[in-house]
């Protein structure tokens, strides 16, 4: 019976090691951020993993890009040093459920601020307005704007709110291309077999940084993202130090400086820093 | 639910249903093709046949159906349907992952066929060649009917594993139900548990009958021995 012996041990060890996994990150996520903070001088930050110029998990484990430097900003101000931050991948369908069972502390991935969102998460900022845009390659001369997209052909991530868009407003001139990722897009594009990616104007600045030379922004924006930093409900201490770190961070032009260095090179013309609306 | 009929559930699950049952042809074709090459007494085809299953089976589906798009598609330039057509982009898709789907779930076609052509005697084999028959004819006639009896369950194992993995076709942007989906969480994200719900029942319901309606056929098509 020696065999079941190994199995019933190796059965408890795994649901220890289960419920260790689970329990952990809950043991004192219910207390405001500011408690925490305080506590433990430690926070987990939600960012993207694959949006080069926002948020960026480079081969050699670091992580750059705008979203990163508003993150350790933030972070600064509340008293965490750089070093006490963990970054986490918050994949956009699962952002709201990892703030509310509390596995990060507050999300800055291109959130944008929608009503949907509000009933589960609150935000501060917005820290930058974003509009959606179109990504064409570099000799490319047709298409002006979203009224030259005749015939077009489009590429977006599936179920997008910009897929949508083009969906709901353009389905009739310009055909879609939809992928899990802007990355496909991007490789159908330097390829031709699509015209244009599109989404928000800074998301495709990152691509157009990575890429340099070979794409550029039509630069007619028609829609308004406002993103801001997504934490637990009703948690308005919270809520007002990350706004005031923010203001702080334009304030000092260390704003500006992030973002000159992060898109800047692409040719993107960065927009005069937002005003703080989520209070 | 209100927010339900603000989508076109019925028009995604359609599309499912569509890549499920071309993809479903399409590999029981292929798949039977692949089986008669890995028992053929030609030696070249029995490796391409076993190379190519052990090749493709042990493949990510995304990785095949995203190597369709980029790959064949977008870098050789194979398109399925006419390139000037208004609705390129979705056809084209649409049939790319019909084609992934085939050239992956034939090889799972396959070896459960091959399986079910062990289940025939070799007795069966023995006397339609001592009556004459050639390689095609033993396996056409006497071989494979039978073969095809015995595996009608783990055929319908297969076909309800190709339902689910028609899902898959969304990372090319088929609009089928996974990709609806995912516009519902990005739209409704206060209610992701019902989105994720409403297309788990959508699902039980395609796949439940599938597999109750074959398992009665398996029943009585099985040869009594």
């Amino acid at each position: 019976m020696r065999f079941t012996r190994v199995l019933r041990m190796s059965a408890a060890v795994a649901a220890l090691g289960l419920a260790a996994a689970c329990g952990g990150a809950g043991a004192n996520a219910d207390k405001p951020l500011l408690d925490r903070v305080k506590e433990s001088k430690k926070l987990t930050i939600g960012i993207k993993y694959d949006q080069p110029g926002l948020g960026r998990r480079t081969p050699d484990g670091k992580f750059q890009g705008f979203d990163v430097d508003v993150a350790k900003y933030v972070a600064k101000e509340l008293g965490v040093d750089e070093s006490a931050i963990t970054f986490k991948e918050t994949p956009s369908a699962q952002r709201e459920n990892m703030i509310e069972k509390g596995e990060v502390d507050f999300i800055v991935a291109t959130y944008s601020i929608t009503d949907a969102r509000k009933k589960k998460v609150s935000f501060a900022g917005p820290y930058f307005i974003a509009g959606q845009d179109l990504l064409i390659r570099a000799e490319d001369n047709e298409i002006t704007g979203p009224d030259s997209l005749n015939g077009k052909k489009l590429c977006s991530v599936k179920g997008s709110t910009p897929a949508q868009k083009i969906q709901k407003d353009y389905s009739h001139e310009a055909q879609l291309q939809e992928y899990g990722g802007y990355s496909e897009c991007i490789t159908q594009l330097l390829n031709g077999t699509v015209d244009a990616v599109t989404t928000d104007d800074v998301i495709l600045a990152g691509y157009a940084t990575q890429n340099s030379g070979k794409f550029k922004l039509v630069g007619k924006p028609f829609t308004e993202e406002r993103y801001g930093i997504g934490l637990r409900k009703d948690d308005k201490a919270g809520r007002d130090a990350i706004n005031k770190a923010i203001q702080k961070m334009i304030d000092e032009g260390v704003w500006k400086q992030a973002l000159e260095k992060n898109v800047g090179p692409s040719g993107y013309k960065i927009p005069a820093p937002p005003e703080i609306t989520e209070k | 639910m209100d927010f339900l009929s603000r989508y076109d559930l019925l028009g995604a699950f359609w599309v499912t249903v569509q890549l499920t049952v071309f993809s479903a042809i399409g590999s029981l074709v292929w798949g039977t093709v692949l089986a008669a090459m890995r028992v053929s007494p030609v030696p070249l085809m029995r490796s391409f046949g076993t190379a190519y299953i052990n090749l493709v089976r042990n493949t990510p589906l995304t990785l095949v159906i995203i190597g369709a798009s980029l790959g064949l598609y977008s870098t050789l330039g194979v398109a399925l349907v006419e390139r000037e057509s208004p609705t390129f982009i979705e056809d084209n898709n649409f049939w790319l992952a019909v084609l992934g789907l085939v050239v992956y779930t034939a090889t799972f076609v396959c070896e459960s066929i091959r399986s079910g052509i062990n289940t025939v005697p070799a007795g069966q084999a023995e006397a339609a060649r001592a009556l004459g028959l050639g390689f095609g004819q033993t396996l056409g006639i006497v071989v494979l009917p039978q073969a095809f009896r015995s595996v009608v369950a783990p055929l319908a194992s297969v076909l309800i594993a190709l339902t689910k993995n028609t899902t898959v076709a969304a990372a090319i942007g088929v609009a089928e139900a996974a990709g609806l989906m995912k516009e519902m969480i990005e739209n409704e994200s206060d209610k992701i548990l019902v989105v994720f719900g409403v297309f788990a029942v959508g699902f039980v319901l395609l796949t439940l009958p599938t597999g109750l309606l074959l398992g009665w056929v398996a029943k009585k098509m099985a040869v009594k021995r």
